[in-house]
């Protein structure tokens, strides 16, 4: 039964929609010959993975040595860039998991976009992992595996084993929940399908789903506790991200604040992400009807919430060094925001803490080139947060004579360059030959909460308005 | 053996048309083969008479069997076969198993309970469904009925289904392994 949903909600799916047409607008591009603006974009996601290979090959077979990095300041780019992308990633399963559980709607037009950009930013937070290794073919070293030491085996007291085991659950808890909800999509593509190889593709990949009311309770309740176990699983991962640093004695890391300010940052900047990339994508695949201005809307206001947790976490941060007494946490922070990384502190100030906050207007939170500008520059502002964490508690050591700064090389920029050209490369190939939009969740909802309905719901609720004059009169 | 089954196809095009209809049509006496919708509707599974899905079960044994495989691992990789001293803890530090056992919990149990769901509903790469009607995964909701076990002549179950909604009623041969 469709629920019921108050006439002051914005409608979630606009411009009459019915059933049929959710399946040709969302299977159009899948079907279609790709577009020359897909074509370029592609071209140059590819020229990007090519010149970041070369580079990440480069740093594979030489060494990390190649990177900036010197005896005081052991992490920079590497761990930044690992954090920032594995942040971005909870917005998918933030969408596709918490709202689930809150019943939030809005997510059904943008959660399978957000959970492949999860998966996506994933894996390259996981070639930052692989890279920093520095001997990345003994990766599986990390794991619990028998070994010719007499079998010594890792030290799972240390944050950086929880690590591998929380960032490999986590990609492939993402990746079994995000296929599951794609079966049915694959489906109905499958019976549209002319062509033989689509067919073959397309039915190879749908796994001969039915649609049957007794597979739909299944699956149902598939994706229900899938939600439940992904909602604690992504508020862990960044937690244990955050436990390689507050665990460690580094003045500025040690800190117990870190698991939620990390959580919150992570979430702060997946939505950016999300936006930027929903706002294109909606452009470029003709998605308006489904992912509109008020989708546009709830997102700047969790971006807007999660922004201003963020800003009173690195205010306290700077409160708690301050009254710990401790000199050398309060040098830390003195040398943030003063010392020779002033302009990384205050660039994160401005684009983390000032710059969401101009969402409290509503109508720069409903502005498509508002909102595009400011994810843009939410993602910058986190970047730098890592940054700002991780090279400028590091390179003032507890010996002056140690103090070093650290100059990125083209390696290091390289390297941060193959993890864009592997995300958009990925990005792209979904965008074309997946659904962007779940079909399936959006034709559940489109009773309730399209644009037909509440037209009709708003003629009811004004006749209802018309008869209560006549019905008070009754009453008299 | 293959035979050939015969079964009538109701198509619907309101989703609530088809919820209302179910049980009126199970209480005239027809027996639903099953009911194909393009997604997932709520009370359907009741109105056919279904049971309640036991995937959480198997979701919370499987989710146990990983918390009690990584405490049982890291105690004794840690505790048994090679106690390291870490600054004088205890070998088998308890708040030091919460995040590995935490992951390998939600891992057995994500994965357990997929595999369940897969295999519980007989879905696999490459299998062929028979579908009673393509547009089930469009915009239509279709409900299938098997001749072979009603007792209703089939003029009978086309009628009842069109007094209770349906749209077009057609016939459908499906050829089947029989299934012992």
């Amino acid at each position: 039964m469709s629920q019921v949903v108050s006439p002051v909600r914005e409608p979630l799916v606009i411009g009459g929609k019915t059933y049929a047409d959710v399946t040709e607008d969302v299977c159009r591009q899948v079907e279609g010959k790709p577009t020359k603006l897909w074509l370029i974009c592609f071209t140059l996601a590819l020229i990007t993975l090519g010149y970041g290979s070369y580079c990440l090959f480069y740093t594979w077979w030489t060494g990390i040595g190649v990177w900036g990095l010197n005896k005081t300041v052991g992490w920079a780019w590497d761990i930044t860039n690992f954090v920032w992308w594995v942040g971005i990633g909870h917005a998918g399963t933030l969408i596709s998991a918490i709202l689930l559980l809150f019943r939030q709607k809005w997510r059904t037009s943008i959660n399978r976009a957000a959970e492949a950009m999860t998966i996506f930013a994933v894996l390259c937070a996981a070639s930052f992992i692989l890279a920093h290794m520095g001997r990345p073919w003994l990766a599986h070293w990390a794991l619990p595996l028998p070994n010719t030491y007499g079998s010594l085996w890792v030290n799972f007291n240390s944050p950086l084993v929880w690590d591998v085991f929380a960032i490999s659950t986590y990609l492939t808890v993402s990746l079994v929940f995000w296929y599951i909800g794609l079966i049915p999509d694959l489906a109905t593509i499958r019976d549209r399908a002319r062509n033989k190889v689509s067919k073959f593709v397309y039915g190879a990949m749908s796994f001969g789903w039915d649609g049957s009311a007794k597979t739909w309770a299944r699956y149902e309740s598939v994706s229900l506790i899938l939600a439940g176990l992904s909602t604690p699983l992504v508020l862990s991962v960044h937690t244990i991200v955050s436990f390689d640093f507050a665990t460690s004695v580094i003045p500025g890391w040690h800190t117990t604040i870190f698991p939620p300010y990390f959580v919150a940052g992570a979430i702060f900047s997946g939505f950016a992400m999300v936006l930027t990339l929903m706002l294109i994508t909606r452009e470029v695949f003709n998605l308006k009807e489904y992912i509109t201005i008020g989708h546009m809307e709830s997102m700047n206001k969790i971006i807007m919430l999660t922004g201003s947790i963020v800003g009173v976490a690195y205010i306290t941060e700077l409160f708690i060094a301050w009254y710990s007494g401790v000199q050398y946490e309060q040098y830390a922070f003195l040398n943030r925001a003063t010392g020779p990384y002033w302009w990384a502190y205050w660039s994160m100030m401005t684009c983390n803490v000032i710059s969401p906050q101009l969402f409290w207007i509503r109508k720069i939170r409903r502005s498509v080139a508002a909102t595009f500008i400011l994810s843009i520059i939410v993602n910058i502002g986190m970047w730098f947060e890592r940054f700002v964490i991780i090279v400028t508690s590091l390179h003032r050591d507890y010996l002056p004579s140690s103090w070093a700064m650290f100059y990125p090389t083209m390696y290091d920029i390289g390297d941060y360059i193959f993890s864009f050209g592997l995300f958009f490369t990925l990005f792209l190939l979904f965008a074309k030959f997946l659904p962007v939009v779940n079909m399936a969740e959006v034709k559940a909802i489109l009773k309730s909460s399209s644009a037909k309905v509440a037209e009709k719901r708003g003629a009811a609720v004004q006749t209802d308005f018309q008869a209560r004059p006549a019905f008070n009169k009754d009453v008299e | 053996m293959e035979t050939n089954k015969r079964y009538l196809v109701g198509v619907f095009d309101d989703e609530d048309v088809l919820l209302k209809s179910v049980k009126k049509i199970r209480n005239s006496g027809v027996k639903i083969h099953e009911v194909y919708t393009p997604f997932p509707i709520h009370g359907l599974d009741e109105a056919l008479g279904y049971k309640r899905s036991r995937l959480p079960i198997a979701a919370f044994l499987f989710g146990i069997t990983g918390t009690t495989c990584a405490v049982a691992m890291i105690s004794l990789m840690l505790g048994y076969d090679w106690p390291m001293i870490i600054g004088g803890k205890p070998f088998v530090p308890i708040p030091d198993l919460v995040p590995v056992s935490f992951e390998l919990t939600v891992l057995f149990a994500a994965l357990g309970m997929v595999a369940t769901f897969l295999i519980t509903n007989n879905l696999w790469p490459g299998k062929k469904p028979i579908l009673f009607d393509s547009r089930s995964t469009d915009n239509k909701f279709i409900m299938a009925v098997d001749l072979s076990k009603n007792k209703l002549a089939s003029d009978e179950i086309t009628s009842i289904l069109r007094n209770f909604g349906a749209t077009e009623v057609n016939t459908k041969l499906v050829e089947e392994e029989v299934v012992v």
